[in-house]
């Protein structure tokens, strides 16, 4: 039992909470919201030293055992990616102040920012399946009104598309959760894995495990994510980048999740498919990042690249495809949301998304186009940036697993969101400058430090993996071996 | 010549059915704690009779005779029940843990006290907030 769990969930909710009560008090919310999520990253590293000191930790709420309570579990994957949301969302946060406007800023927006972050917490940190649900249900009502806060048109189009694509995966969700209780009779994830390994996946298992990887596979933009670019293209920049960097996240957390602790029985099917699906997605996602010239269509396309390239690491099921994964993913969260920011910025500066309308903006702003080459050179994984040890540890692992199609898929990739990337760099920042500083729609005032945190964390990842790297590798061993996690959740009890 | 509404029996009916439903709501929230019922069936019912007396009356008139802002109302309720599932750890027990006792209180005689019900009131508050607040926008929607 540790009470120190519960608080990366309730803290950011308390806090939303009260700002419906304070609703005028702008000044404070600021305030209060960067305290908050201060404090859950602080929380959270205190929790990452513990499991690292004394393995997972777990909490049962109300005091009822595992099975019939339920609890929340913090293994070292989850909370890297908990500590991981906190940074994210702080430095999103920090941008909303300049920008957001203060019509959103009176329409509850930070209350909405910390639900999602709740819901996202959640998600991470529960060890119950139906619960899982629950906080998906949070974080997906926080970014509907999110998405569509401010009421233009094409946002309540796009808001449509995501709101009736994500009613239908809940669906599915409840469905598969339905199927998961009538079979095993419980929705505990410990003792889900528990019962399956012991009554063996038969062909049933596997269609459900078919069922969620469809769910997630969906939320994840998976494959399935023609919603997604239309939809993270119309929020204001610190909302897109915050869905771009958490929301696709929490997806693919879930499936590693499901397919680490439940459905590992039969990787020659579930893996496979996938493998087969990632490599499909990073193909499909790279020829639309190659294919547009609007810098948020590129943008988003990118995230659907990342998803493919994450799940690709979770197919090939080795030691060291999981670990890739990991980094892959904590890297891809900060570079996400700050190749977002910067590229919110650019589109603020200019007034327009059209990359063909912009040009020589180095010259005003030099800080900002060697940042915007920063991450670029991360997200495409040049060393010795953060993306580089997810991707080599991912490929390494693919070929392990002689998935050689899927490895080579993976750098054909790379070259895709080389060529996108720097089809930004090039348009936006090189050539004449056609528009001087008067003439700026904006001012890049007030927006530098978030992006500044941001790029240092991934120069900082890239080069000094070994800070990080004990407490990674704490977590893949937990991934790939669900004894660790059953035993943490069951702590000695004995298991019905 | 848009025609005046008439609405006296529904006036009527509401004034007396208005006390039967929030009695009756009370009664559910009381007897959630080991029979059918509860905080939320209970903030339900309650929301139903003061939707109902949104319908017969108009929408100024409730709000001068009940002042209240129903969004602040859910967030308080949730707050109830958050801090109630504090409340435990308090005493190093788990988060949302509970007790009860039995107490001799005058009138009543002796008498189960559970923590439980300060969580039903905050369930009960978010469920009248938010029941009134989705019902209230989307009428004050002009189409």
């Amino acid at each position: 039992m540790n009470n120190l769990l519960i608080w990366p969930v309730i803290l950011p909710l308390i806090t939303a909470l009260i700002f419906v009560l304070l609703r005028n008090h702008i000044r404070v919310q600021r305030l209060l919201s960067v305290i908050v999520l201060a404090v859950v990253a602080g929380i959270t590293i205190i929790i990452m030293n513990q499991i690292s000191n004394d393995g997972i930790q777990t909490l049962q709420l109300g005091g009822w055992q595992a099975p019939f309570g339920i609890g929340l579990v913090a293994d070292m994957f989850s909370i890297l990616l908990v500590l991981t949301t906190s940074i994210v969302a702080f430095c999103c946060v920090m941008f909303s102040f300049k920008t957001i406007g203060k019509e959103r800023e009176n329409h509850y927006y930070y209350s909405l920012f910390l639900l999602l972050i709740t819901g996202v917490n959640g998600s991470f940190l529960t060890g119950d399946l139906f619960n899982l649900y629950v906080f998906f249900e949070v974080l997906l009502l926080a970014s509907y009104v999110l998405i569509s806060l401010g009421g233009k048109k094409k946002q309540l189009r796009e808001t449509m598309k995501y709101v009736i694509i994500n009613i239908l995966s809940s669906a599915f969700f409840l469905i598969g959760i339905a199927y998961m209780y009538s079979s095993t009779g419980t929705l505990n994830l410990a003792h889900i894995s528990v019962r399956i390994a012991e009554a063996g996946q038969d062909g049933f298992m596997t269609t459900v495990a078919i069922l969620f990887l469809l769910v997630f596979g969906i939320k994840a933009g998976l494959f399935l994510f023609y919603w997604l670019p239309g939809s993270y293209s119309v929020p204001p920049t610190p909302v897109s980048a915050l869905f771009a960097a958490l929301l696709t996240k929490v997806g693919i957390y879930a499936i590693i999740r499901m397919f680490t602790l439940i459905f590992y029985h039969e990787p020659q099917i579930t893996h496979l498919m996938i493998g087969i699906l990632a490599a499909l997605t990073m193909l499909l996602g790279g020829i639309g990042a190659v294919g547009y010239w609007d810098i948020n269509k590129i943008l988003t396309y990118n995230v659907i690249i990342g998803a493919g390239f994450i799940l690709a690491g979770l197919a090939a099921f080795t030691d060291a495809g999981t670990l890739g994964s990991i980094y892959y993913l904590i890297h891809d969260m900060i570079v996400k949301a700050l190749i977002f920011l910067i590229g919110g910025v650019i589109v603020y500066l200019t007034g327009t998304t059209n990359l063909k309308e912009m040009s020589g903006l180095i010259r005003n702003h030099p800080a900002l186009g060697w940042m915007f080459f920063i991450a670029a050179l991360s997200l495409i994984g040049i060393p010795p940036l953060s993306g580089f040890i997810g991707k080599i540890f991912i490929t390494r692992g693919a070929f392990e697993a002689e998935f050689y199609w899927l490895g080579a898929i993976g750098l054909l990739s790379s070259l895709m969101i080389l060529y996108s990337v720097m089809k930004i760099f090039m348009n936006a920042f090189w050539g004449e400058t056609i528009i001087s500083e008067e003439d700026e729609k904006g001012t890049t005032r007030g927006v530098m430090l978030p992006i500044a945190v941001l790029t240092a964390l991934t120069v900082l990842l890239g080069i000094g993996p070994e800070m990080i790297n004990s407490y990674i590798e704490i977590a893949v061993e937990a991934l790939m071996d669900p004894s660790i996690y059953i035993d943490a959740v069951f702590a000695g009890n004995d298991i019905p | 010549m848009k025609l005046k509404p008439n609405d006296v029996i529904l006036n009527t009916v509401t004034k007396l059915a208005a006390v039967i439903i929030f009695t009756f709501s009370i009664d559910l929230f009381w007897a959630g704690h080991h029979f059918p019922g509860g905080g939320f069936i209970g903030g339900l019912t309650t929301a139903a009779g003061i939707v109902l007396l949104y319908l017969s009356f108009d929408i100024e008139r409730i709000e001068k005779n009940l002042p209240i802002d129903y969004k602040k109302m859910a967030a308080i309720g949730v707050l109830i029940a958050i801090f109630t599932g504090l409340a435990g750890m308090i005493y190093g027990d788990n988060f949302l843990e509970q007790t009860f006792g039995y107490f001799n209180i005058p009138i009543f005689g002796e008498t189960e006290l559970a923590t439980a019900v300060l969580f039903d009131v905050g369930v009960a508050l978010a469920v009248i907030g938010t029941a009134v607040t989705i019902i209230t926008s989307i009428s004050e929607d002009e189409l």
